[in-house]
């Protein structure tokens, strides 16, 4: 019992990262049919780039409260930049062309991206200070820290803002246009170039988040760490039912309980045979199986909801 | 001249290129450089049998390189100590060590990664480009996830530590790992690697030439450029579909088999995403479908990275006095960059086929 609030708690931070990571993913295919596969290296960026704001200034006796909204603030406009420049330079020229092209311009951007971050940052693994207090609680037979909830939170209030923002506001609207049908929502006079920029910059913004929340919870950031995250992220938007926002949250919340679960409990009930070392195997078993039996995923069939 | 004896004249003059340019190569620039072209041949193995399935039958496949794993474990467990040190009961049924000869591991690696390239299609082929593209992806991974654990309870792979020891190619009674006397002529066995390696690829072309031409090609071909139309015309696609998925796996488990003989040493590090990745590269960047194309992208992709890994440092030693910025990073960036400033001027391929390049003049 205790293993299993514990990997329920455990399941359900990890669920809350993927959900905003596979946000970006389900935003762009939604628009433009098109796996950004470069989305993986924009969250690793904004780990790394938090990370190098928040060293100095804590260094520089920055109260320990602020560091955390410093970091995020910094990374996310990083990103949103970032976003917007993978856009213009590598989609855009590229959007009439062939499908495999766009394909590989994203390869090539993510290994640019990674390999920048080589020159930048180096090749180690870099710890992440202790912004918020990860000693653990005991709740209920768990171990909860103050880092988990915060990120779970955050993670939960970040999605809502989107929704509202998809819902609620011009842009939002304009988005949905765009998604629905981008030449009819082009004669509405929607914009419908600045609406795929807008959708990336959001994505993009979203992936820092994730990114930075992610280190604070392993304690850890490197350059590779973008590429996993990112797969997972996308079997979560595709078990979901990729571009659809409610579908991204979902599969990101299941996926990751899939996973604690799985990496729990494995070990148990094939006595011993495989470890916990196979806990990366699930994610690909759950897309392999959601493609096989249910393509368009668990909410796929809502298309008005796309986004 | 009359155009046979001017075909004649430039197979002739192509063949005797092909022939000395692992000598020129290895003069000009060292034997390492031999290595390379040893290399780029492997990747033209594995990209003409991608080109199968991306190029023809235009089935978008991302977790290609587990079938070369495929292949090269088979090669690598059959011909190696691993399985009579680990297994008894394997070490009672063969006293002398188990040392598969070449011409029963090529084939059956071809078999087995043929099968298990069915296998994975089977249940994937109803799925569409994008979403095929990461199903054969998860595959991929999952495949490598379990060469790295596979070595608890029972150790077949030996982990992320891989399979050493494994025999060198042998064709006959010559020993490819050791080079060979003719005459008082020394030969290195990176040049006998080239000359098998170099007649294999020759043999895949002509069979992939003969494949586009055939029913079958010609079928493939259909389903890419509209299924449903396909269809319609009596082609019984999702049979055909196996058998480009087969039939590209098992171009990979040959060039696995070769592979694992080449470097007498596998682990589960060569068979990354990425290497899926770099193949379907070379596939897309040389012109999808068309063999010339291909070829060309993976000449273009694998000696690139290496002109930079040679050229990294010492540029910038000459430029600034001393090594500024990994080199290894650089390469990769460049890489990267070199990608990206390709499909943006040329999105149909350095080298398209034809049919397509009047397909993108129509835009």
């Amino acid at each position: 019992m205790e293993t299993f609030i514990q990997q329920l708690v455990n399941g359900i931070v990890l669920g809350a990262v993927y959900a905003l990571v596979a946000l970006g993913y389900t935003m762009v295919y939604g628009i433009l049919g098109l796996i950004n596969f470069a989305h993986g290296e924009v969250v690793m960026i904004g780990a790394l780039v938090a990370l190098a704001v928040i060293k100095p200034l804590a260094a520089a006796g920055v109260p320990l409260g602020l560091l955390l909204p410093l970091g995020l603030l910094v990374a996310v406009c990083v990103c949103m930049a970032l976003g917007a420049a993978i856009e213009r330079i590598a989609y855009r020229p590229l959007r009439n062309a062939p499908r495999l092209a766009p394909l590989i311009t994203a390869i090539g951007v993510s290994i640019v991206l990674q390999y920048s971050a080589v020159l930048i940052w180096g090749r180690t693994y870099h710890a992440y200070p202790e912004l918020l207090p990860v000693t653990p609680m005991e709740f209920g037979g768990a171990r909860i820290s103050v880092a988990q909830i915060v990120i779970v939170v955050l993670a939960g209030a970040v999605m809502a803002a989107l929704l509202w923002l998809v819902h609620r506001t011009r842009l939002g609207r304009a988005m949905r246009a765009t998604a629905e049908n981008p030449a009819v929502a082009r004669l509405m006079g929607v914009n419908v170039d600045r609406v795929i920029t807008a959708t990336f910059v959001i994505g993009s913004a979203l992936g820092a988040v994730a990114g930075v929340l992610v280190s604070v919870n392993y304690s850890v950031a490197h350059y590779q760490m973008g590429f996993m995250l990112g797969l997972k992220a996308f079997t979560a938007a595709v078990l979901g039912g990729i571009g659809n926002l409610a579908g991204a949250m979902v599969g990101g919340l299941l996926l990751g309980l899939i996973e604690a679960f799985g990496a729990g409990y494995i070990g148990d009930l094939t006595g011993g045979v495989f470890g916990s070392n196979y806990r990366d195997v699930f994610a690909f078993l759950v897309l392999v199986g959601v493609l096989i039996f249910r393509p368009s995923g668990l909410l796929g069939e809502r298309v008005a909801e796309r986004a | 001249m009359s155009p046979r004896t001017k075909a004649l004249l430039s197979t002739a003059g192509i063949g005797l290129l092909l022939a000395v340019l692992p000598f020129v190569a290895g003069g000009l620039f060292g034997a390492a450089w031999v290595r390379v072209l040893d290399f780029v041949l492997i990747y033209i193995l594995l990209a003409l049998g991608l080109n199968i399935v991306v190029g023809y039958a235009g089935l978008l496949d991302l977790g290609y390189v587990a079938f070369y794993a495929v292949g090269a474990y088979l090669y690598a467990l059959f011909s190696s100590p691993h399985l009579t040190e680990h297994f008894p009961a394997i070490a009672a049924m063969f006293p002398g060590g188990l040392h598969g000869p070449l011409w029963l591991l090529l084939p059956a690696g071809a078999l087995l990664a043929g099968v298990c390239g069915a296998l994975l299609g089977a249940p994937t082929l109803r799925l569409r480009g994008d979403y095929l593209a990461i199903v054969t992806l998860g595959f991929g991974e999952i495949v490598r996830i379990f060469m790295n654990n596979l070595y608890a309870p029972v150790n077949v792979t030996n982990g992320a530590q891989g399979i050493t020891q494994i025999d060198p190619l042998h064709l006959g009674p010559v020993n490819l790992g050791r080079g060979l006397e003719i005459g008082g002529l020394h030969v290195s066995s990176l040049h006998l690697y080239y000359y098998l390696f170099l007649a294999l690829v020759l043999l895949i072309v002509v069979l992939s030439i003969r494949l586009e031409d055939s029913r079958i090609g010609r079928a493939w071909v259909a389903i890419r450029e509209d299924e449903i139309a396909a269809k319609a015309c009596g082609i019984n696609t999702r049979n055909v579909k196996l058998l480009a998925f087969a039939m590209g796996a098992s171009f990979g488990g040959v060039a696995g088999g070769l592979f694992a003989g080449f470097q007498q040493f596998v682990s589960p590090e060569s068979f990354q995403l990425i290497d899926s990745i770099m193949i379907l590269c070379m596939v897309v960047l040389g012109g999808m479908g068309h063999i010339p194309g291909v070829i060309l992208g993976c000449i273009v992709l694998t000696v690139l990275p290496e002109a930079f890994r040679y050229g990294a440092g010492p540029i910038q030693n000459l430029l600034f006095g001393k090594v500024l910025v990994d080199p290894e990073a650089l390469r990769m960036m460049l890489f990267g960059l070199t990608l990206v400033v390709v499909m943006l001027y040329r999105p149909a391929g350095l080298w398209p086929e034809p049919r397509r390049r009047q397909e993108m003049a129509e835009r």
